[in-house]
């Protein structure tokens, strides 16, 4: 599918939530510098489930970094709810793969943090703080932790934890929720379990969310459309519209419209990643072994 | 392993020692002026207790390491949070710590007498110098361990560079400052018989070096045992205090 096509049917009508132009990171400089990610256009619009894949090295999370702020691009713009991106910044959550959570404090004050920064500079009603606690109150209940909430964060798994660190990004109601291979490191049963409340919290709270994994499937179950990234130098290769419904169930997984995308997306990584330049030199080194 | 493995354990690494010093001392192989027994070094403790004022010595010397490292602490933690979280800081005072850090602490006592005098307050100095510069080197790496991921989640979350420091560094590098201090109290100790050979007249090191001369070996072996005993207390108080004020770090699921 032609990216530009795919953009221009994107663009029409409002303003897009995330617009990405002519973006270029170069890490290091002249003699030896690497191109991260080379000229990147994207258009996300409003509460869309954007998901970015690619071979390692594609530059997927460093884009995602840089809409959040938490790196800077050498050329281009990004411009999110309206606003260049500059630096962080709390209309731009983000939910990290591990070890974001504040172990010294509970899970309920791990999720009202953003409250407390807002506290901290006292710019907050008494109306204000009580909204904050039904808000922290129904978080923790959507996201099934009620048991857990004076529980210190290390004492709960993998899964749990992910589970409050969702809760704490989306506790200030951000636009745009990023999301940096939020369960990478959990296990596929969980995985699961985390897709179907993450997608039943996008059509709750009717965030934007970018999520990038390296998990095809992952990412067309979760994705509206899916960004296919490509390395060296890091781009965008290809972007696909889901042809599924907006509500997923696991059975979706099965049907011949999603195996057709995943073995279409598992095609243009492995053709771009450079793997079978890999397996040819392979080939080349056991034939002169061989000789 | 349990707790009571643990315990039978830490006894016999204690314990197997002074069994082979006392083996070693009353097999007659070496002098007494050289190698004095536990029953001995015990005596003369006692003696040193009774009308010597071990009493006295201990409390001089558990005055002075404590001056020594807490001045040191108060300065020392302000700084290395600032070199651990700020890069212009961190290029600005890193290698000229790691530079004084070098050099040892007992050069330095003429100077010290020089500047600072005979009293107290030039003990206090040579403790200081001892574990300041090495106190800061490590402060700054317990707050640069801290994990980029809880950084950026607050930076994600709006927090501003003062709400960083307070709310997020310092908060998570906490139980890694305190075992910093229980640290650099350790080192602090060592220093204890070089800042007594600044003109004292009382506390342990004095005494040992005093003994020294007159080659009292068995008072030696007590004041060398005394300290080490009140390292090992220091050192657990150090441990409870950890426990108690981060539980979270001890309640594993």
């Amino acid at each position: 599918m032609d990216v530009s096509e795919v953009m221009s049917a994107e663009a029409g009508g409002r303003a897009p939530k995330v617009s990405v132009r002519g973006l270029s990171k170069i890490f290091g400089e002249d003699p030896g510098a690497t191109v991260a990610l080379q000229n990147i256009d994207l258009d996300i619009g409003e509460h869309n489930f954007v998901t970015l894949v690619g071979a390692s090295g594609c530059g997927k999370s460093t884009l995602l970094r840089i809409v959040a702020g938490l790196e800077y691009h050498t050329a281009g713009e990004v411009i999110a709810n309206d606003k260049p991106v500059t630096g962080p910044g709390a209309d731009r959550a983000m939910v990290f793969q591990q070890y974001s959570l504040f172990p010294w404090l509970s899970v309920m004050e791990n999720i009202r943090f953003s409250r407390k920064l807002a506290a901290v500079r006292g710019d907050f009603t008494s109306a204000e703080v009580e909204a904050a606690s039904g808000r922290a109150d129904t978080l923790l209940t959507l996201m099934g932790l009620d048991a857990a909430v004076n529980a210190f964060p290390n004492q709960h798994s993998g899964g749990m934890q992910q589970r409050v660190a969702i809760a704490r990004a989306l506790m200030p109601r951000p636009p745009i929720l990023l999301m940096d291979e939020p369960f990478g490191a959990l296990d596929a049963q969980t995985r699961e379990v985390m897709h179907d409340l993450i997608l039943y919290v996008f059509h709750l709270e009717k965030t934007t969310i970018v999520f990038v994994t390296h998990d095809v499937e992952e990412a067309i179950y979760l994705g509206q459309r899916v960004v296919v990234m490509a390395p060296r130098p890091g781009r965008i290769d290809s972007i696909y519209d889901v042809p599924l419904p907006a509500h997923r169930t696991q059975d979706m997984k099965l049907s011949p419209e999603f195996i057709q995308l995943k073995r279409e997306i598992i095609g243009r990584i492995r053709e771009t990643s450079g793997m079978k330049t890999d397996i040819e030199m392979l080939e080349r080194l056991s034939g002169q072994v061989s000789s | 392993m349990g707790q009571r493995a643990y315990w039978v354990f830490a006894a016999i690494g204690l314990l197997a020692p002074l069994l082979a010093w006392w083996a070693l001392a009353s097999s007659g192989l070496i002098s007494k002026v050289f190698m004095p027994g536990p029953g001995q070094v015990l005596s003369r403790a006692l003696v040193w207790f009774n009308s010597d004022n071990l009493a006295g010595d201990a409390l001089i010397s558990i005055y002075r390491v404590t001056a020594g490292w807490a001045l040191s602490a108060i300065i020392a933690l302000p700084i290395g949070l600032m070199i651990g979280t700020f890069r212009p800081v961190q290029a600005l005072l890193e290698p000229l710590t790691d530079f004084i850090r070098y050099m040892p602490a007992v050069a330095f006592i003429p100077l010290v007498m020089l500047w600072i005098g005979l009293d107290e307050s030039s003990k206090i100095a040579i403790i200081f110098i001892g574990t300041f510069f090495q106190m800061v080197l490590m402060v700054a790496e317990d707050v640069r361990r801290v994990p980029v991921a809880q950084v950026e989640a607050a930076q994600t979350m709006g927090a501003n560079r003062r709400e960083l420091m307070e709310l997020v560094l310092l908060q998570s590098a906490k139980p890694a400052l305190l075992d910093t201090m229980r640290i650099t109290m350790g080192w602090a100790w060592t220093y204890l018989v070089v800042a007594e050979l600044v003109a004292a007249n009382s506390g342990l090191g004095y005494s040992i070096l005093k003994a020294q001369r007159f080659l009292q070996t068995d008072k030696i072996f007590g004041g060398i045992i005394i300290i080490g005993l009140i390292g090992l207390i220091t050192d657990q108080f150090f441990r409870l205090a950890h426990r108690k004020a981060f539980p979270w770090m001890y309640r594993k699921s």
